[in-house]
């Protein structure tokens, strides 16, 4: 099967879907021409026209908003936000809009709109421009968050995102553009809320995310020399969460370690925690629960320290031992 | 129609239309004045932001609209629903919680919202349906459909950024929006001419290149011709104006303001001199459409409309728990 990028996965998912449904547009800063900060759009404008690929003003609010708006009215429309640290401009239009509408309209109308924003550190932006800021979206009732970690997965993922009639925002990370994975040509969904198992194993489970599904890849396979067998859930929708599919694994391992870029204090490993604690699987845990995430500062910008404060192969490596004395 | 001459309306309407508006003007104050009282005794929880009279900027702008247009309303919104076909009977329910309230009785008297007569709903955040009216205006422009939205805001949310953001990106790109500021001269206990720094926020329009229009947003016939002027023009596809309607709210921003921010003195004026609703009954009498006698009647048939909601919200039923977690996903 033909390879892929990550980054055209996305592009090639779009571009599917808008060239078969007219509701469908594009709305952010420097999509056009330009192709988007991370060239995700490159191409874009060229088949769709200005109208479909809508440039916008610098106006994360405004942008938001719009497509809310537009999604209420019947369109769907899937808004670029330039850096997923700049949601905090949009969060307004996100959280008390369409999040809320449909909720508090008793049951009327709908909201259906993505968010596709490039996180994640690793690329020298430093504070303002590398965070993971996952969890705040995924405590938000009536949003859908996604976080997918191959090619593969992007293109299915986005389909289903985009055919969803709710707000959907879609994590897509910086250092994961520019690898590849088999992707088919044709059209494929994968539904959210359904977890993939990267890499089956017996001794002990890795909830891992994003970027950090690949980094415990690595760690598995240094592992595994070590006669260590490890099974990897790439949960892929932070909500709707597939408890199940981690329930299992872990019931079967008897070990948990949970690991994600962002800030360990108050991230989504908390809950993917906390959910296992509370679950029939508690009783099999041989092991405390493991977390790894960030550590609680900023992202620095030198690249040593950068590294440092999100969670690296050798550090899921000692976790992984941890739970199991060794 | 030499009614229409004398009442100086620039678009033609009849009678009987005017006769309508006369009375959706009684049913949003009897319908506020009721909810304050309701509150008072303590019969509905939650709060309420009341528009006791600002009853001629959403009559006046919502005149002319047809169901396919659209409203954005604000926290302070009983009056955009009224004006825009809203039930007051399902807008009672919902302030008494009840299922046969507008939202189920899961929004209450800050998002009341009516689809199908094209209220895309009230709002409680300030600013934040001025970027969605936008959002709407943009489905028109790019499916090619006819309607208009009528974005409705204080003068408090002309201090959001999300006013600037949003005028800016209709004004780019020539959108079918017409942004309808009440400026009711306070956002809650803030005077307006302590928060802004300029004379009128309608002067805001140069900014990004669009008309701007001050109105005395207390005579319904300059809301109506400012508004028609405004929709004809986003209808041809020349883009957003921004109307500043200057009027007053007679009440407290919520239903716990000792309104020490302002004088009483100032409100009796408000309240004795322009009485939005005073001022249009005096016109269509001088105007021959209605006599004093056929004013008291539509009066009292607004009052009627209203005992009967509150009859259909109280006898309506509480929703059940197994509400609780419907309608949060699509």
């Amino acid at each position: 099967m033909r390879e892929l990028t990550y980054l055209e996965a996305v592009r090639e998912a779009m571009s599917l879907e808008m060239r078969k449904n007219d509701d469908v547009f594009l709305m952010g800063e420097d999509i056009g021409v330009y192709g988007g900060a991370f060239g995700v759009t490159r191409g874009m404008i060229e088949e769709f026209g200005p109208e479909r690929i809508r440039n916008t003003p610098i106006s994360e609010a405004g942008i938001a908003g719009a497509a809310v708006g537009s999604a209420l009215t019947g369109m769907r429309p899937i808004m670029e936000l330039q850096f997923s640290d700049f949601i905090t401009i949009a969060l307004d239009q996100i959280v008390n809009q369409a999040a809320k509408l449909r909720y508090m309209y008793g049951g009327k109308g709908k909201v259906p709109m993505v968010v596709r924003t490039p996180s994640g550190s690793g690329t020298g932006a430093a504070a303002q421009h590398s965070q993971s800021l996952e969890a705040w979206v995924a405590h938000i009732p009536g949003l859908k968050v996604v976080q997918p970690s191959t090619a593969y997965d992007v293109k299915g993922l986005l389909k289903a995102a985009m055919d969803d009639d709710n707000p959907v925002i879609f994590y897509e990370h910086k250092l994961l553009y520019k690898t590849s994975s088999e992707v088919p040509e044709e059209e494929y969904s994968i539904p959210l809320g359904k977890a993939d198992i990267k890499r089956e194993g017996t001794d002990v489970t890795i909830v891992a995310s994003a970027i950090m599904v690949h980094k415990a890849l690595e760690a598995a396979a240094e592992l595994e020399k070590e006669g260590i067998s490890v099974e990897i859930v790439d949960p892929r929708t932070l909500v709707p969460l597939d408890t199940e599919t981690i329930i299992q694994s872990v019931t079967k391992t008897g070990r948990l370690v949970v690991v994600h870029e962002a800030v360990k204090r108050g991230g989504f490993g908390g809950e993917i925690a906390s959910m296992i604690a509370e679950s029939e699987a508690f009783d099999y845990l041989d092991a405390p629960i493991k977390r790894l995430g960030g550590i609680s500062a900023p992202i620095p910008y030198n690249p040593e320290l950068e590294k440092a404060a999100v969670p690296q192969v050798p550090d899921i490596i000692n976790a992984v031992k941890e739970t199991l004395n060794k | 129609m030499e009614q229409t001459k004398s009442l100086k309306l620039v678009p033609e309407i009849s009678d009987e239309k005017l006769k309508d508006l006369y009375k959706q003007m009684w049913l949003i104050r009897y319908f506020d004045e009721q909810v304050d009282q309701f509150f008072a005794k303590g019969m509905i929880h939650g709060t309420t932001h009341l528009a006791v009279g600002q009853e001629a900027t959403a009559v006046g702008a919502c005149a002319l609209l047809s169901d396919e247009d659209k409203i954005t309303s604000t926290h302070r919104g009983h009056g955009h629903s009224i004006a825009k076909g809203g039930r007051v009977d399902k807008m009672m329910a919902e302030l008494f919680g009840r299922t046969t309230g507008y939202c189920k009785g899961k929004g209450g008297s800050m998002h009341i919202a009516d689809l199908d007569k094209g209220n895309l709903g009230a709002m409680g955040i300030v600013g934040g349906g001025i970027p969605l009216a936008v959002g709407s205006a943009l489905t028109a422009h790019m499916k090619k459909l006819e309607y208009v939205t009528v974005c409705f805001f204080g003068d408090g949310a002309s201090n959001e950024g999300s006013f600037h953001e949003a005028v800016n990106m209709a004004s780019i790109w020539d959108l079918p929006v017409v942004f309808f500021c009440e400026n009711n001269q306070y956002g809650m206990s803030g005077n307006v001419k302590e928060m802004t720094n300029i004379e009128n926020i309608a002067e805001r329009a140069a900014a990004y290149g669009i008309p701007g229009v001050v109105i005395d947003g207390n005579n319904i016939i300059e809301v109506i011709n400012a508004t028609y002027e405004a929709t004809e023009r986003a209808r041809r596809g020349e883009g957003p104006t921004l109307i500043e309607a200057k009027t007053y709210r007679w009440k407290g921003h919520s239903k716990s303001d000792a309104k020490k921010y302002r004088t009483r003195e100032e409100e009796k004026d408000w309240r004795e001199n322009r009485d939005p609703i005073k001022k249009f009954k005096e016109e269509l009498i001088e105007a021959g459409i209605v006599t004093e006698e056929e004013a008291e009647k539509i009066k009292q048939e607004a009052k009627q409309d209203l005992d009967d909601a509150v009859q259909f919200a109280q006898d309506s039923p509480m929703p059940t728990l197994d509400d609780l977690l419907t309608d949060v996903y699509a």
